[in-house]
């Protein structure tokens, strides 16, 4: 794609994105007219959860400048696109285990490593293993045991390759 | 020299997606909050008939709607299994909490792609309630 299609690609991207959000201020709006309680309680919510994005969400946009300087189509295709083999399965498990933060704060990253070749179907095997997170294990096995605990996170790491699996089967 | 302007084509790609994409998660982020306020999670639980057979499957269906951290879901399938829900229903919860996101659609779909965003939630609902007949089958098998 040329230089001058491509920014005008993302201009009007940009433009449907700050649409979308004018569209949900004035869903807001409305709802404040109309019920001033859920709205607060809403606007406190989202402070939470805004406080809990931003460190995840610079942490991502550093990886993406990062990805955007060093990281090569070529490299990226041999690790983790549709021809990585058992090692782009392994490492897109890994990464999403250890891949901390809200799940849409790694849309973009994986929005851009995607575009330069991360095959679908380990974007979704990233995503589904994000499920195991390891700094809530020990309050997962205070509510439901170690036995629970460990066939959970089991039938995570196994499932998380069968989505990957059905949505190449599927999706590509 | 050279590296310096691939630093900046660097920077410049990385503002054209923040560009786009911080709009768009601010959105989604809005609306999940307006619908947690809305329809809190326990009040839905409280609506669906948890404990019937069908207890999977609503399970899914409260954890695919609900927003907030996954702490959240653990807490609220800890009530629901000592009020009578099977394993199946909370492991069914639990999972699609994290895994699903309708309100997410949005976003997932204008970043990732409508068609992978529509079909990466279907399977993963379906996979929720097959993980919760699984965990329950290989508990069943222990000691």
């Amino acid at each position: 794609m040329d230089v001058g299609r491509e920014k005008t690609n993302n201009a009007r991207q940009a433009m449907r994105a700050w649409l979308f959000l004018f569209f949900v201020a004035g869903v807001f709006a409305v709802t404040a007219l109309f019920s001033p309680a859920v709205a607060s309680r809403a606007l406190v919510s989202f402070g939470s959860l805004l406080t809990r994005i931003v460190p995840a969400l610079a942490l991502v946009f550093c990886l993406i400048f990062l990805a955007n300087l060093f990281l090569e189509r070529k490299w990226l295709a041999k690790y983790l696109g549709k021809t990585s083999g058992v090692r782009g399965w392994a490492l897109a498990v890994m990464c999403g285990i250890l891949s901390v933060g809200p799940l849409h704060a790694w849309y973009p990253l994986l929005g851009d490593l995607k575009a330069k070749g991360m095959s679908s179907a380990l974007v979704a095997t990233f995503l589904y293993a994000r499920a195991l997170k390891l700094p809530l294990l020990p309050l997962m096995v205070h509510y439901f045991g170690v036995e629970f605990t460990v066939t959970l996170s089991l039938c995570i790491i196994t499932f998380s390759v069968l989505n990957g699996l059905l949505v190449r089967r599927i999706v590509a | 020299m050279e590296w310096r302007s691939k630093a900046r084509q660097a920077a410049s790609k990385t503002l054209a997606t923040l560009a786009y994409t911080v709009p768009i998660v601010l959105g989604v982020l809005a609306l999940a909050s307006l619908l947690a306020a809305a329809v809190p999670p326990r009040v839905l639980s409280e609506l669906l008939p948890m404990e019937s057979a069908l207890g999977p499957l609503f399970g899914a269906v409260l954890g695919s709607v609900a927003a907030g951290h996954p702490v959240t879901s653990y807490v609220l399938a800890g009530e629901l299994n000592a009020a009578g829900a099977s394993l199946a229903t909370t492991t069914a919860l639990i999972i699609s909490w994290v895994t699903v996101g309708i309100i997410h659609l949005p976003a997932e779909a204008a970043i990732l792609g409508t068609r992978f965003a529509i079909w990466r939630n279907a399977i993963c609902f379906v996979l929720a309630i097959a993980m919760g007949c699984a965990v329950t089958f290989l508990m069943s098998l222990g000691p």
